[in-house]
């Protein structure tokens, strides 16, 4: 399958540019960047995509084996980069696309150029025999995952727009009235599953590409402490703590992050 | 209308807030609780105290709620000014929960259009999310109920084809079937392909009106009819009037179509091929340099009269004939209005030199394309070459 369809990716900014791809987190869709990729567009090419089961991604295209582990989606990463031809990429990830980013990375490590991460966490569940701090116990983990089902039933059983338009705002575009955080059901069911549970703390050491950590001040999901263990394994790497709370600086802080992401690929590669 | 002298006729605004029927919440853009209502307290437990400048809301949630906040609740409010509806469990002090449906609006300043704050209505939703739950569980049922059933039709369809085809010297054969749909449901075609004696094979292909369990139930009866009947008759015409006369007496009432080859080694190493129909589509079949054409003569359906007709084709096979037997589900296939039709298995079996391998999967895969693989039918093709 083709994908660039089955993905959604949609390419905007300078075409001459250095390929910048943000990928969107659990939860919604690509439109999460809205307010940060588009400061980038007059210097980068800019690509954005849903990973599969969001937004106006190809749900014809899920396969529950295939997005059993977070490798199944670094494979997308790369067929997108591929399809489209990247090199040199700097790759923007949020929360578990952050560890996508950089499976990818570790998988085909000349095609990028740079990793950010926003809000990563190496693993979500504590682990008290390694004294690794998560933040949340497997019974946290479990009520979460319950939780999710009741969201979604009460909001809709079938892939449906979740929102309607919001005349406010007009400036953000009508496409998003008809996308924004629509998700199946069922994947994210699955996708919460794979992010969640998944482990990926040996994997942060095999990741060579420059990286930024991206870390708010104050968050719930992934807390200072987990930021800071991500930076310090992955070797060629920086911390940046925004003065933000939440997990998404993307929406409460857009100019903070911006500023963030901008500062560190102006940079030179210290390799 | 003439209301009692006494009888209010306003509401004080700060009564109606602080006793309004839910709970009211106004939180700075980023979460930090500045103004609640006392009905909120009340509820949870929580004194004012506790909760205003000093509290954030996502500190009063579950654990699943706190992700949920995140990942939905801000990003829906931070982008598109508004959350609806969304289910959140409260903790209080005493770390009890209550349920709620939580509806929220950011406001922004009017000149600089930088969020301002956040008003969030909290409706209890004790009852509703119990209810919800249910059916939460009984969704989970139903999908390990139909998750059963089609563990069971699988195993029940496997038992009406061969677990795997026979190798024949000088014979190449292949066969695919395909459910129709998800596979949830056990369709009624088949196939088999037996030895009756060391020079002599029979190729059997069906299709049973209807789908499920009955319909297996007459699949797997014809299945055995065929092979009981041709251990003593030769002729396929025969085997397929035995075939009708069971089907006659059988309660069931149930239609079939079937097709019998047998094939028999000849002196030179070919195949004699003998072909009958009852109700079924003919086989196609396509020598190197000649037309394809469809062979043999269509009987009567099965299980329909008390005598049927059926007629005996006989064919010479050669080196590198290819014959083709297939279900309905196969020229039947449709594209809106349109058939796959006998036309198109023809140019396919037309195609350069093949394995029945080849055959079978192409056909097949051409098929479930030409139907945007929405499988209405189910779908049986066996290909049986002649390779020295």
């Amino acid at each position: 399958m083709n994908p660039i369809d089955r993905n959604h990716v949609r390419v905007t900014g300078n075409p001459a540019g250095q390929p910048m791809m943000f990928a969107h987190g659990f939860g919604c869709d690509q439109n999460m960047w809205r307010l940060v990729a588009p400061v980038f567009e007059s210097a980068y090419s800019v690509i954005c995509f849903d990973h599969v089961g969001a937004g106006n991604s190809d749900i014809n295209a899920y396969d529950s084996a295939r997005y059993s582990s977070l490798d199944g989606y670094a494979t997308d990463v790369l067929e997108i980069c591929a399809a489209l031809d990247l090199t040199d990429v700097i790759f923007i990830g949020h929360s578990v696309s952050s560890i996508i980013g950089a499976l990818a990375a570790i998988r085909e490590p000349t095609q990028f150029a740079k990793l950010v991460m926003v809000g990563p966490s190496a693993r979500y569940i504590d682990d008290p025999a390694a004294q690794y701090i998560g933040g949340f116990s497997v019974t946290d983990i479990d009520e979460l995952l319950a939780s999710l089902a009741s969201n979604y039933l009460g909001w809709s059983a079938a892939m449906a727009p979740v929102i309607i338009g919001n005349p406010d705002r007009p400036e953000l575009g009508h496409e998003l009235t008809e996308s924004f955080c629509r998700t199946d059901p069922d994947i994210a069911a699955d996708f919460a599953q794979v992010t969640f549970l998944s482990d990926n703390r040996d994997d942060l050491r095999k990741v060579t590409t420059p990286t930024l950590v991206l870390q708010c001040k104050s968050d719930v999901i992934a807390p200072v402490c987990v930021g800071e263990y991500v930076a310090e394994k992955i070797p060629n790497s920086k911390l940046v703590i925004l003065d933000a709370t939440g997990h998404c600086p993307h929406l409460s802080a857009p100019h903070d992050t911006a500023a963030a992401i901008a500062e560190f690929i102006g940079e030179r590669s210290s390799n | 209308m003439v209301g009692r002298a006494d009888a209010p006729r306003d509401d004080d605004v700060n009564s109606l807030y602080d006793n309004a029927p839910c709970g009211y919440l106004s939180t700075t853009p980023d979460g930090m609780i500045i103004k609640v209502n006392q009905t909120f307290l009340t509820w949870t437990g929580f004194t004012r105290d506790e909760l205003v400048d000093r509290t954030f809301f996502v500190q009063l949630l579950s654990v699943g709620g706190r992700l949920y906040h995140e990942t939905h609740y801000l990003p829906l409010l931070q982008l598109q000014g508004r959350a609806h509806e969304i289910a959140l469990d409260i903790v209080g002090p005493d770390g009890r929960r209550l349920p709620t449906l939580v509806n929220a609006v950011l406001e922004r300043d009017e000149s600089s259009g930088e969020p301002r704050v956040i008003r969030a209505v909290i409706f209890d939703a004790t009852e509703r999310r119990r209810y919800e739950q249910d059916l939460v569980h009984a969704r989970e049922a139903a999908r390990v109920a139909e998750a059963n059933a089609r563990r069971i039709a699988e195993t029940l369809q496997k038992t009406l084809i061969p677990p795997e085809l026979a190798a024949i010297d000088g014979l190449d054969i292949s066969a695919v079937y395909r459910p129709a749909g998800t596979g949830a449901e056990i369709g009624g075609d088949f196939y088999d392909l037996f030895q009756i004696s060391a020079d002599h094979w029979v190729l059997a292909l069906g299709d049973v009106q209807g789908k499920g369990v009955e319909a297996a139930v007459i699949t797997a009866l014809a299945r055995y009819t065929i092979r009981a009947s041709a251990v003593e008759h030769h002729s396929p015409a025969v085997i397929l009037q035995n075939l009708n006369a069971v089907l006659r007496v059988d309660p069931t009432e149930r239609l079939c179509t079937a097709l019998i080859v047998s094939l028999r080694r000849a002196a030179d190493n070919g195949w004699h091929a003998t072909i009958s129909s009852g109700g079924h589509p003919l086989p196609i079949f396509n020598r190197a340099g000649h037309a394809t054409i469809e062979l043999g003569r269509t009987g009567s359906l099965l299980g329909f009269f008390d005598h049927g007709t059926f007629h005996d084709h006989h064919v010479d096979l050669v080196d590198g004939d290819i014959l083709i037997a297939y279900t309905d589900g196969v020229s039947e296939a449709r594209r809106g209005r349109e058939f796959y039709g006998e036309a198109r298995i023809a140019a396919h079996l037309g195609q350069r030199p093949r394995t029945a391998e080849a055959i079978t999967r192409e056909l097949v895969d051409d098929v479930l394309a030409f139907e945007g693989f929405n499988t209405r039918d189910d779908i049986a093709v066996v290909a049986v070459r002649v390779a020295r």
